[in-house]
């Protein structure tokens, strides 16, 4: 492999998962503002609103941090992979201009308003700024999701003379049945972190006997739309782009299910390790029949292993591909149960009491965060050895203008920049829990 | 439908460089205008609200050019890879500046990030000017259609230019020079008192300085490029550009003398589209003049699709409108004078 090429690939992987820990949790908190600042006028009780307010802040300081690591996502299309730019920039960069001009004006206008504009507005406009911040950052996820499904699984495009793409079908680009599932998929993913976090913070508040009050109201609000956004996570959204993949990636559901050989009746592997040399697993759990069922819902059918594909078109790792898939949907399952002890205990009325469940919420924060990015790492692994799927591999894509040494020395830069963007994050998140929803005494943040 | 899509991004491109240029301008000024805590407390609330806003259309200009124009997107992008990426860098550390001071009550962290707004500011402006610098001087695209520059090499407009060179230099500094007037427009326009009068005096103080920087890159550009006259003597209607833009410098001045400040911030947002107008005039229908001529790059052969563009210009006047809708309100919402009020309006 050539060096500059690994470079590229590491700068990217790098920004992106990087960048992608902020907005899920902008995405998940979004909705759960607005049920707050929704229950605040409804039932006409201010706690909802010093809810609201405190998320808020939660709300600002992430928000921050993805803006500031979302500019160079943008950028590095061209910086680092200007072939592939050049290639598709003609089809993709609509999807990209469309997040500029409808998502990202809506967000950082509104958020402006909604962070600033409490004591200017009135309730409702001040709820309508809320929800125009949920609109916006729902929109972006759209377009960014549909230029991921467009890389996925290439729709409404024609070759022009010269070789590059461009756009032939609007529509079809942005109705991608790929993306429609990813998206699902994907917002109940960013839901769900905005609910763990949520009922995390509450639990901490809750066990340390502090914002009584406050910590149920989180801890409710967390655990019903935890259970809403992990039961569509496992169902629909979950089977639907597991259809897809079986459809028009079937060599990279091989991979992720290690499913080396062709046959009738395959079984699901729950744990194991892939041994690609021997094409067979180490230490195996397996579901009989499972994954037959799955794919096609019949126990006995046909389903492509890996020895139907060239091994040219295999993708490229394998290994790190089935554990990030692996990763994914075992938390996915974790969650599930997780959340059906939660929901079952408030029902009975016996959450806030059970500290053991408290605890478990508290600390289990960080892992929808983990499985976001399995997913993702899924989604761009299982899409090798194409940029393009079909069309483009991803070693003809990147900026060959740009030498190793270049792209070294900016990936350096970067890591050194997210580092200390971790601890002034880490920081000021902490300083915020310290302060907590309650008004406290003149120590508190002051504004600007 | 080409020439259109030029226009289209180019107006954006000015409009990214008038709103985000005062507040850039803002951070340029903050150390020397701002003394006290609460004097940089009201600079920094008079761009708190609306700072983001006005960086996306840089993110929105990018897009456009993106889908537009792939190939002058995929070149330029690549070629230009390592100040760009510093750019980035260096928006990064400004955000911080503007949304973290206020989150930590104590002197050494808000000094740190007011030094941080501040510096970001400046190297931002001089990396705008230059890259600007580069696009009007040229670089040395290949038969590919790619280049690499590095950041400099002996400082001349020669065969093998950096990107800084005395001639992008010069820009850098007319752009550092003429953002800095911007800033201190907009602040003196959203304050009152003592930072009022200083913003106006530094405003004042820069003024000639723009004037003979403003005349002296006009005479480098002509003899670095003579032959961007062209589309001058072709259509000598252009000339109203250059002096549209010596007009706007004097109504700064006759602005400033007046005490109205709304009108010079209009002059300079004046001045700093016009400078813009004026280069694109040249350069058409060059959008990334090469070394050797027959490589440039240009609008006809960095385009996309006629279907494409058609497409785009139905969804993109309707986001527009939308867009200019929510910056009247959040413009209106955030008017008048900035005012400090102690027991706080909520923010983050």
């Amino acid at each position: 492999m050539d060096s500059a090429f690994l470079i590229h690939r590491l700068q990217f992987a790098f920004t992106i998962t990087y960048h992608y820990l902020f907005p899920q949790l902008t995405m998940g908190l979004a909705p759960l503002i607005v049920v707050l600042k929704t229950l605040a006028i409804w039932k006409n009780d201010d706690k909802y609103n010093k809810a609201a307010r405190f998320w808020a802040k939660i709300f600002g300081i992430n928000f921050a941090i993805g803006v500031v690591t979302g500019i160079p996502m943008e950028f590095q299309f061209g910086t680092n992979w200007s072939l592939f730019s050049r290639y598709a920039g003609g089809v993709i960069g609509q999807t990209l201009a469309m997040e500029g001009v409808f998502a990202f004006f809506l967000e950082s206008s509104f958020l402006g308003l909604f962070l600033y504009g409490e004591k200017r507005l009135s309730k409702w406009a001040h709820w309508w700024s809320a929800m125009l911040v949920f609109l916006g950052s729902w929109l972006s996820g759209y377009f960014i999701v549909a230029t991921d499904a467009w890389m996925q699984h290439p729709v409404g495009y024609v070759t022009l003379p010269d070789g590059s793409l461009s756009l032939s079908s609007f529509w079809s680009l942005v109705l991608n049945p790929w993306a429609l599932w990813q998206y699902c998929h994907n917002m109940a993913g960013a839901g769900l972190t905005g609910a763990f976090v949520m009922m995390a913070v509450g639990s901490f508040y809750l066990l340390s006997h502090k914002h009584i009050e406050q910590s149920k109201l989180f801890i409710k609000v967390g655990v019903i739309s935890g259970f809403f956004f992990a039961l569509l996570l496992i169902g629909p959204t979950g089977d639907g782009q597991g259809l897809n993949l079986a459809k028009h990636q079937p060599a990279a559901l091989a991979a992720m299910e290690a499913n080396f050989d062709t046959k009738n009746g395959v079984g699901l592997v729950i744990i194991g390790q892939p041994n690609v040399e021997t094409k067979t697993i180490d230490n195996p759990i397996i579901v009989p029949k499972m994954l037959s069922f799955l794919v096609n819902r019949n126990w006995n059918s046909e389903v492509k292993g890996l020895d139907a594909f060239p091994k040219e078109d295999w993708p490229t790792n394998i290994p790190l591909l089935y554990y990030a898939y692996h990763i994914m949907v075992g938390l996915g399952t974790i969650f599930m149960a997780i959340m059906l002890i939660a929901g079952i205990l408030l029902w009975r009325k016996k959450l806030f009491e059970a500290r053991w469940m408290l605890w478990i919420l508290m600390l289990s924060f960080p892992f929808p965060y983990i499985a976001n990015t399995a997913g993702w790492m899924t989604a761009e692994i299982g899409r090798q050895p194409w940029l393009v799927y079909g069309l483009l591999r991803t070693n003809a894509g990147y900026s060959t203008s740009v030498s190793a040494a270049n792209g070294m020395f900016t990936l350096i830069g970067f890591m050194g920049m997210y580092t200390v963007l971790s601890l002034l994050f880490a920081l000021l998140i902490y300083r915020e829990l310290e302060h907590g929803p309650e008004p406290v005494t003149a120590s508190s943040g002051e504004v600007h | 439908m080409a020439t259109l899509w030029f226009c289209i991004v180019a107006v954006m491109l000015a409009t990214y460089v008038v709103l985000d240029g005062f507040d850039i301008g803002a951070g340029i000024i903050h150390l020397f205008v701002a003394k006290t805590d609460e004097e940089r407390k009201m600079v920094i609330r008079s761009v708190g609200p609306v700072w983001d806003g006005n960086e996306v259309w840089l993110l929105a200009t990018g897009g456009t050019l993106y889908f537009a124009f792939p190939q002058l997107y995929a070149s330029s992008f690549s070629g230009f890879y390592l100040p760009l990426i510093m750019v980035l860098w260096l928006l990064m550390l400004r955000a911080c500046g503007i949304e973290f001071r206020a989150h930590i009550n104590a002197p050494v962290w808000k000094s740190f990030f007011d030094f941080l707004f501040g510096f970001a500011s400046v190297l931002l402006a001089i990396f705008y000017g230059a890259a600007l610098g580069n696009v009007v001087r040229g670089v040395p695209l290949g038969a590919d259609h790619y280049f690499f520059l590095p950041l400099f090499t002996d400082w001349r407009v020669g065969p093998w230019p950096g990107i800084l060179d005395w001639y992008t230099v010069l820009s850098g500094v007319l752009a550092l020079v003429a953002l800095a007037i911007h800033g201190a427009h907009w602040v003196a326009l959203k304050t009152e008192g003592e930072l009022n009068v200083r913003t106006r005096k530094v405003a004042g103080v820069l003024w000639p300085a723009l004037l003979v920087l403003t005349l002296l890159s006009l005479v480098a550009t002509l003899s670095i490029r003579p032959e961007l006259l062209n589309n001058y003597k072709a259509a000598p209607i252009g000339y109203v550009i250059p002096l549209g833009v010596l007009a706007s410098i004097v109504m700064m001045l006759l602005y400033r003398r007046k005490g109205n400040d709304m009108g010079a911030f209009l002059s300079s947002c004046a001045y700093l589209t016009l400078m813009l107008v004026g280069c694109v005039f040249a350069l058409y229908p060059v959008v990334l003049p090469a070394t050797n001529p027959q490589y440039d790059l240009t609008i006809q052969n960095s385009v996309t699709s006629h279907y494409a563009m058609v497409i785009a210009l139905r969804w993109w006047i309707f986001g527009v409108i939308l867009v200019i809708g929510y910056f009247v309100f959040i413009y209106r919402m955030f008017g008048g004078k900035v005012k400090l009020d102690g027991s706080g309006e909520h923010g983050y």
